[in-house]
């Protein structure tokens, strides 16, 4: 291992980020996972019964906090386009509905992104370092990386390498986090545990902590490729580490649920969950995300059937 | 020692699954024929009607795009189905009629039959309404009847059986699918013929039986902007409303009309529920 943490942070993690062993010691000892009760909890919360007023605060919120993502081979900039076209007024005929948080695409599309989101504040995070697998040398990572941000990416996804995490090469997949820190610069990195791969909650929360005390801005649980992608229970993990983190160290991370949330019902179990475990201060889309393609659909159909109390058609939402 | 009766959960129809009303509503349906038979059917919701027309939606694709030969096979697969629990049809004919044993089995047959007269005409409908177009200029023009896609259908309310088959035979062989509401008078009628229809091969969601009230579930149906038609034969006379809630997205609309369900429905009725889609096409040399 060749990086330690930043100067400024505490004893506990500069001592942690000394050496391999340290992580390792580090990592291992953080308290273990008890998964009936964290699914117990999780399950609990989803009980919460949100409506009228609330609900449609909620659904605002949730567009908010949208990365509205395109991750496809057929993928095209005329497609991009009208994807940005989309997050910038996902409701044309209301000027009171909110933008999304994002535009998320491959690297190659990052300039067309920017050029259709304009000023319009809505960000372009861009996937990166061999995405979806992660398996490449440092250099293409960091290349990939640079490519993206040269483009004008205001945000990273990067994936970890899910191989080395679950060898134990712990020291690797820190160094490399670092080395996306870096070639970022100024945009927000997002770090995907692709937490379907890892197996266990220990592990999600080893990779968690792996994750933040590396650098990175936000913990993203998947990249969407793979199945099972996020989960509320994995998702409490990360919110859980978040909170613990900002506890320990005063730095507050986001996080990011992506891949296979498609219902409003679903989002707003989120948003109860990001409230309970993190704390209200992390309802905020710098703090939060969701990383989907129909979950905006089916927020803008239950945002219009809220208004106007008829159930709504997707023949009446901006395709892309 | 006596044996206890196993009694039938009287449950809904949506997707191809037979849940209970979302909202645990039930209603006591009594019996017309004099017997002390009571029956607990499902009291279908507001959330169980937007349940049954997102799975009628789902089932527009694969039913518009089979064949209209297959869509035959498929009505008059019903009707064989139909036939061999022709007498369990007739009792729950009479418990929700009262009619006698010979006017019930008179009308399930003539529902049999309907099925089948139904399924012959599926891949005849093009032949009467489509045309091809005599333009002046080098094109094919030909027009055909295409389905218009999730149809609402307030089940009539004064024939339990017959009239609940043509409204439901005649919105689907188009390859429409459709969101039923019973008749008040008949709900258990109308679930046995969903388990007809569940083993007909017909797919999921294609028919949807909610069992209810016309009036609490016909205005949402009505303004529901995803359903595209709305068939009003069970409304009663409050139907004017539920037309101008219907205009919001253009619905085709049938309208209430004294109709003798004893007479097989013609063409016309059958393409009431169908949009023509007129195609040019470039002569060649």
């Amino acid at each position: 291992m060749s990086v330690t943490a930043r100067q400024g942070a505490p004893p506990e993690l500069l001592e942690a980020t000394r050496s391999e062993a340290a992580l390792r010691s580090f990592l291992h000892g953080l308290g273990g996972v008890d998964a009936v009760g964290l699914e117990t909890r999780v399950a609990g919360l989803a009980t919460r019964s949100i409506k009228k007023d609330a609900k449609l605060a909620g659904i605002d919120l949730a567009i908010a906090m949208v990365d509205l993502t395109t991750l496809e081979g057929q993928d095209t900039p005329g497609k991009v386009r009208a994807l940005c076209a989309k997050g910038i007024h996902p409701d044309p005929g209301d000027d009171d509905c909110p933008s999304v948080a994002a535009i998320c695409v491959y690297p190659d599309l990052v300039a067309t992104a920017v050029e259709a989101l304009g000023d319009s504040g809505v960000g372009v995070a861009a996937v990166a370092t061999a995405f979806p697998a992660g398996r490449s040398s440092l250099e293409v990572k960091i290349a990939d990386t640079t490519l993206a941000v040269e483009a004008g990416a205001s945000e990273v996804d990067m994936v970890i390498d899910r191989g080395a995490f679950l060898s134990g090469r712990y020291g690797q997949v820190f160094d490399e986090i670092v080395a996306a820190r870096e070639a970022s610069g100024n945009a927000k990195l997002k770090v995907i545990l692709e937490t379907g791969e890892l197996a266990t909650y220990d592990n999600v929360r080893r990779a968690s902590w792996l994750a933040l005390a590396a650098g990175g801005d936000v913990i993203k649980t998947s990249t969407g490729k793979v199945s099972p992608a996020a989960t509320r229970p994995v998702t409490a993990v990360l919110l859980q580490a978040v909170r613990d983190f900002a506890r320990l160290t005063g730095e507050v991370r986001g996080v990011k649920a992506a891949g296979g949330i498609r219902t409003s019902k679903d989002a707003l179990r989120y948003l109860v969950l990001v409230q309970e475990v993190a704390g209200p201060g992390w309802l905020t889309p710098d703090l939060f995300r969701f990383g989907a393609s129909s979950l905006l659909d089916d927020l803008l159909l239950q945002r219009t059937s809220q208004r106007t109390g008829r159930y709504h058609s997707a023949d009446y939402l901006p395709m892309a | 020692m006596a044996r206890l009766d196993v009694r039938k959960t009287w449950k809904l129809w949506i997707g191809g699954a037979f849940p209970r009303s979302e909202s645990g509503r039930t209603w006591e349906v009594t019996a017309a024929d004099g017997s002390d038979e009571v029956a607990n059917v499902s009291m279908a919701s507001r959330k169980d009607t937007r349940d049954a027309v997102v799975a009628a939606r789902k089932a527009v694709g694969p039913w518009s795009g089979a064949t209209a030969y297959n869509r035959g096979q498929i009505l008059y697969r019903a009707a064989e189905m139909l036939e061999s629990r022709r007498d369990t049809f007739v009792d729950e004919v009479r418990f929700a009629t009262g009619a006698t044993a010979r006017a019930a089995a008179d009308e399930v047959d003539a529902a049999i039959d309907r099925w089948v007269h139904v399924a012959g005409w599926s891949d005849k409908l093009a032949a009467i309404d489509g045309s091809a177009n005599p333009v002046a200029g080098p094109y094919f023009d030909f027009t055909l009847p295409e389905p218009t896609g999730v149809v609402g259908v307030l089940a009539p309310q004064d024939s339990a059986l017959l009239g609940l088959v043509t409204v439901v035979a005649r919105a689907i062989v188009t390859g429409n699918t459709c969101v039923v509401v019973a008749s008040a008078q008949a709900p258990t009628v109308a679930i046995s013929l969903a388990e007809v229809l569940a083993t007909s091969d017909l797919p999921a969601g294609v028919v949807n039986v909610l069992t209810g009230f016309a009036d609490e579930l016909g205005p949402i149906l009505a303004s529901h902007m995803d359903v595209n038609a709305i068939d009003l034969a069970g409304a009663g006379d409050d139907w004017a409303a539920l037309e101008a809630a219907a205009a919001d997205n253009l619905k085709r609309v049938l309208r209430p009309a004294a109709t003798d369900w004893g007479l097989d429905p013609v063409p016309a009725q059958m393409l009431a529920l169908t949009e023509s889609k007129t195609v040019w096409h470039p002569r060649g040399m």
